[in-house]
């Protein structure tokens, strides 16, 4: 029984795949862009909802790949897939040229590039930082602003490129919202003297524990919740941030002034799925996510036979969903590898 | 007397319509106001009247700017209208030598060879012969150009015809049989008589080895006259009352009129030259990115003459001037669309035969006065004293870096500036303007102007092509307007601010109204190519496109808007530029919002190559343009 | 009399049933993105006449849609159409063109023409 499938994308979903693929005894190539595997949860600090440290997840994935099944190609992208027969070829940009029997897609996502909206002066104004740079912060322990002093207000901006027809994504990020409450409850930790506003559309806390952690945030955090989509942000003169927003359960406008704005960047279908989804001919969506064959019972399906789609390739996910997601492109492999007689 | 019954039509129609012509121009005249009616009598005994006849021979007979756009196209306007006026010319002269006797009635000329059957057999008669062939050969091969372009528009290299109403297609009927009903009508009577020339002569020939000729002849006479007849007395109900207008509207133009806001005369002058060649149909983005084929300017003018409800049309526009570039009558077409807009929703008239004939002036309504705006919650605020005032202007203050950059770019000139609208200012007014409410536009525009006056500046700069615009056309100021493209390259030529050249290929987009609305091209693309390599793209200058967000139509979906969009960065991105140029923070993040290409103003582009210098104070003494502004 | 705030007067709830939705409905057929308001609050955010005054194109919006009709008419005056509302909104809202249309569906009810 030697049978090969490829794993592309050494994130979450994909170093979950690899490693449950080799527990059934697949030959796997594990396939990373990057120098090292994790992805996103590598730049993670803290997770929702319960706060755990990152580096566990990252612990557990990268103990889980760590088998003689499994081979990793990091610094390593594809170039072309193509099948024939039963067989899929795949070329690297390293000159690598493998055989495979099924393929596992676990591309991701990119983060939502915030300088696209630029009324709110991502690059363009100090202090205007994303949710991953925040979190960046966190990680090195120290949250500045970019002269040096300690932020006093600090405001969240909702929906950054998700919901918003401008940056071209209609859908739900369903991540964000969540990621705010948390990431609020984490700068209040840091830095007990400040405070905290979130500026938000709808307050999505549709995951276990969500909840609980928004009321938590304004029970003993007093986190402020202001219903408002920020329409653009100014510089005041002593270079603090003029926020406009209208605070409309209120129904008049509010200006705010701020030391420091997260905006929470969302989810995007990653460029490298995009080219994949270019070169080999498999159906994307709407909303530029690859297209699985069915929302119900075949969301790791794709249209092409063999290839099977694992996490936020598909939509966005949070990890646990992700994991399970990916736990369950693996029956699916398993089944059509059998169905197949390879 | 050489006298048939068949000219009878003929004679009917040409009377009729000379005679509605001099009538309705009577009228046209009459209406005209005092000062036009001077520019039209000066023009008459000055340079105009010379210069109109050599327009009217180069576009209206030789077509010259179609054929520049469009070689086929024009050669089949050029061969029906030159080559109708060389037959008439030289059908008078022919009746007028070899006739009975000079000066005859036109029926003589135009059924010459009826009346003169044995004319043609020798000599110089037979030469002339062949030069009459020779001109109905020119126009039958235009003619057949236009049969084909009706039925296949590709095959004069358009993409798409106009359409047609009744009235038009009885006209356009008669106007094809025109031609070949002569040619057989002259064939004939050539076949009849052994005459003619290498076209009627052979044809006659031919057609007499089995046809009775001199019987068959007469029919033809009469269906040539008859179709002439009726093409002359349907001609002021249908798109061909552009053969006579245009004449008056060249004339009119050379004497100096102008469109103006209100309809009038020369607006009515104008819709009627309309020819409906389509030209400005092709030209229009709605068509070719968004697949809207009933609004262009040619159905708005059609709609106008016929006295329809133009409301969808006359709003459902971008505004953007090519079609106004294309035009290759020269008709001010958004003008004419702004009369429109001005007019509100124009009741339906209904259409009657007397009507089209006979219809009073454009009539526009004055909008109804219930919901009127008014912004007298506006607060005055004293600006302080400035030299040069900055006015970002609304869409700017959602592309910050715009704004940004041109702080800084005003901080290390050096001159002493005011950000006027730093914390948010008023609307500019001409977006109000362009949905037709122009009193409401006025008190913005008075607004404003009061707060400009106040600050004793000399010069005002703007981020926005869209304020730049209606500040130099529609504000009474005695301040020199700049938009801040115009602005940095006086700095630069000043040497009031030092660039690096920074290695990037960039590609220029101009906006509509800075480029084809205010006449600005050359600065932007001097400022891009003092700091990076300016490359071409296939719509320079008036050719530019529109990036679909134009404020002036708010009849379009967002998602056709960015179709627009995806369209025109594709088309201007096609060498791959590493940043694609403009100078309207509107198109800018029309742009943005469909593409992964870096999108910069021209402000953006010059911060980010300015030299840093310690702050001066403006007095060298080498100083030019800017001091020259300031003495103004 | 009227001084008491207890006196009989016309309740405070929308009358949902018996308003009037002529004006939402011509909106509607004109300007189907008029549906797609989230009442986010962006367009109000943004805009200049809402910075002076109590102008709020979502607040329009929505009363509008509940046929509370009163404050919106004297409230469109306000709008000076600069468009600012139109390249924030998240939902692709037409705005402008909701406040021509709400402008002429007014004129046309006055007339009795919706």
């Amino acid at each position: 029984m030697n049978r090969d499938v490829i794993v592309i994308g050494g994130g979450t979903a994909g170093m979950e795949a690899a490693g449950q693929l080799a527990k059934a005894e697949c030959k796997v190539t594990l396939i990373e862009k990057e120098e090292e595997a994790g992805g996103h949860v590598r730049n993670w600090c803290h997770l929702f909802p319960d706060r755990r440290n990152s580096a566990d997840v990252v612990k557990y994935l990268s103990d889980l790949i760590n088998q003689k099944n499994i081979t990793f190609l990091k610094g390593t992208s594809v170039e072309s897939i193509n099948k024939s027969k039963k067989k899929f070829h795949i070329k690297t940009n390293r000159g690598h040229e493998m055989l495979s029997d099924a393929v596992v897609i676990a591309t991701g996502f990119d983060l939502f590039k915030s300088e696209k909206k630029e009324e709110y002066g991502y690059g363009i104004y100090n202090n205007v930082i994303t949710s991953a740079d925040l979190e960046a912060m966190f990680r090195s322990g120290d949250l500045r602003k970019q002269n040096g002093e300690i932020p006093g207000r600090i405001g969240f901006v909702h929906c950054v490129g998700s919901r918003d027809e401008k940056s071209g994504n209609l859908y739900c990020s369903k991540l964000c919202c969540v990621t705010a409450v948390k990431q609020a409850i984490e700068i209040r930790e840091h830095l007990p003297e400040s405070k905290v506003f979130c500026f938000y559309m709808d307050m999505r806390m549709g995951g276990a524990h969500y909840e609980e952690l928004y009321m938590q945030s304004q029970e003993k955090y007093a986190v402020n919740f202001i219903r408002g989509k920020v329409s653009e942000v100014g510089e005041s003169i002593n270079n603090g941030l003029i926020v406009k927003v209208e605070d409309t359960l209120a129904g008049r406008p509010l200006k705010m002034e701020l030391d420091m704005l997260v905006l929470m960047a969302g989810m995007e279908m990653a460029e490298g799925g995009r080219k994949i989804a270019g070169m080999s001919g498999l159906n994307t969506g709407e909303n530029r996510f690859f297209a699985a064959a069915d929302n119900h019972f075949g969301s790791n399906i794709s249209n092409i036979k063999g290839i099977f789609y694992a996490g936020t390739c598909t939509a966005p996910m949070n990890i646990t969903e992700t994991i399970s997601h990916a736990r369950a492109s693996v029956t699916e492999v398993m089944d059509y590898l059998k169905e197949s007689n390879i | 007397m050489q006298f048939d019954p068949f000219v009878i039509p003929f004679n009917i129609g040409l009377y009729f319509i000379l005679i509605y012509v001099i009538t309705r121009s009577v009228i046209w005249f009459r209406d005209l106001s005092k000062p036009d009616k001077l520019r039209l009598q000066r023009g008459f005994f000055g340079i105009a009247f010379g210069m109109s006849l050599k327009e009217i021979f180069m576009e209206s007979l030789i077509h010259r700017k179609i054929l520049k756009t469009n070689l086929r196209l024009g050669y089949m306007h050029m061969s029906l209208a030159f080559g109708w006026f060389l037959l008439i010319l030289f059908g008078t002269i022919e009746a007028d030598i070899f006739g009975a006797r000079h000066l005859n009635a036109p029926y003589k000329a135009i059924f010459f060879r009826f009346f003169n059957p044995e004319h043609g057999k020798t000599g110089f008669e037979a030469a002339y012969g062949f030069l009459m062939d020779l001109i109905l050969a020119f126009i039958l091969s235009g003619l057949l150009l236009a049969v084909l372009k009706r039925f296949y528009s590709k095959i004069v290299g358009m993409k798409k015809t106009t359409r047609l109403k009744l009235t038009d297609k009885i006209a356009l009927t008669s106007l094809w049989l025109i031609f070949p009903s002569r040619l057989l009508a002259e064939s004939f009577t050539s076949g009849a008589y052994g005459t003619g020339s290498f076209l009627t002569g052979t044809l006659g020939t031919w057609l007499a080895t089995f046809l009775p000729a001199r019987q068959m002849a007469y029919p033809f006479w009469w269906l040539y006259s008859l179709s002439l007849g009726t093409f002359f007395i349907l001609l002021p109900i249908t798109r061909y009352m552009h053969i006579p207008t245009e004449l008056f509207l060249i004339f009119m133009r050379n004497s100096g009129i102008k469109t103006g806001d209100k309809a009038g005369t020369y607006s009515e002058v104008q819709t009627y030259s309309c020819s409906s060649c389509g030209i400005c149909i092709d030209a229009c983005q709605l068509n070719f990115s968004a697949g809207i084929t009933n609004i262009q300017s040619a159905y708005l003018m059609k709609a106008i003459r016929n006295n329809d409800d133009v409301t969808d049309i006359a709003y459902n526009c971008l505004m953007c001037g090519r079609c106004d570039q294309k035009c290759p009558v020269g008709i001010e077409l958004s003008p004419i669309r702004m009369i429109q807009r001005r007019g509100g929703e124009a009741e339906n008239d209904i259409r009657n035969i007397y009507k089209g004939y006979f219809r009073s002036r454009q009539s526009v309504n004055p909008e109804n006065e219930i919901i009127q705006a008014n912004y007298n919650f506006l607060k005055e605020e004293e600006p302080g004293k400035t030299d040069i005032i900055y006015f970002a202007g609304c869409m700017t203050h959602l592309t910050p870096a715009i704004k940004k950059s041109m702080v800084k770019i005003l901080d290390a000139s050096g001159l002493k500036y005011n950000f006027i609208d730093e914390h948010g200012g008023v609307c500019c007014g001409r977006p109000l303007m362009l949905s037709g409410q122009d009193k409401e536009a006025r008190e913005l525009i008075n607004f404003n102007s009061r707060m400009i006056w106040k600050s004793g500046a000399h010069t005002l700069v703007t981020s926005c092509p869209i304020c730049y615009k209606v500040f130099k056309e529609s504000y009474y100021l005695d301040v020199k307007v700049l938009h801040h493209t115009q602005f940095i390259k006086m700095l630069i030529d000043d040497g009031l601010v030092k660039m690096n050249f920074l290695h990037k290929k960039v590609v220029y987009h101009s906006p509509c109204d800075l480029g084809r609305g205010s006449g600005v091209y050359c600065e932007p693309k001097e400022v891009i190519s003092h700091l990076a390599r300016l490359e071409k793209s296939s719509f320079e200058d008036e050719n530019s496109l529109c990036c679909g967000g134009s404020l002036a139509n708010m009849k379009l979906s967002s998602s056709i808007k960015k179709k627009i969009a995806l369209d025109a960065v594709n088309a201007l991105t096609k060498n791959n530029p590493d940043i694609l140029a403009t100078a309207c923070p509107l198109c800018k993040k029309t742009f943005s919002s469909v593409t992964e290409i870096k999108i910069a103003d021209i402000a953006e582009i010059a911060a980010e190559a300015l030299i840093a210098k310690p702050l001066k104070i403006y007095s060298s003494s080498h100083l030019t343009s800017i001091k020259e502004l300031a003495n103004i | 009399m009227d001084k008491f705030g207890f006196t009989i007067s016309k309740g405070r709830q929308i009358d949902y049933g018996s308003n009037d939705k002529r004006i939402a409905e011509y909106i509607f057929e004109k300007e189907p993105s008029f549906r797609l308001c989230i009442e986010c609050g962006g367009c109000a955010a943004t805009c200049t006449s809402g910075n002076f005054t109590g102008f709020s194109l979502r607040e329009i919006n929505i009363l509008i849609k509940r046929g509370e009709n009163d404050k919106v008419r004297q409230s469109l005056k306000k709008c000076m159409l600069c468009g600012k509302c139109t390249l924030v909104c998240p939902r692709g809202v037409n705005t402008r063109n909701i406040v021509v249309l709400a402008k002429k569906a007014f004129l046309k009810s006055d007339e009795y023409a919706i």
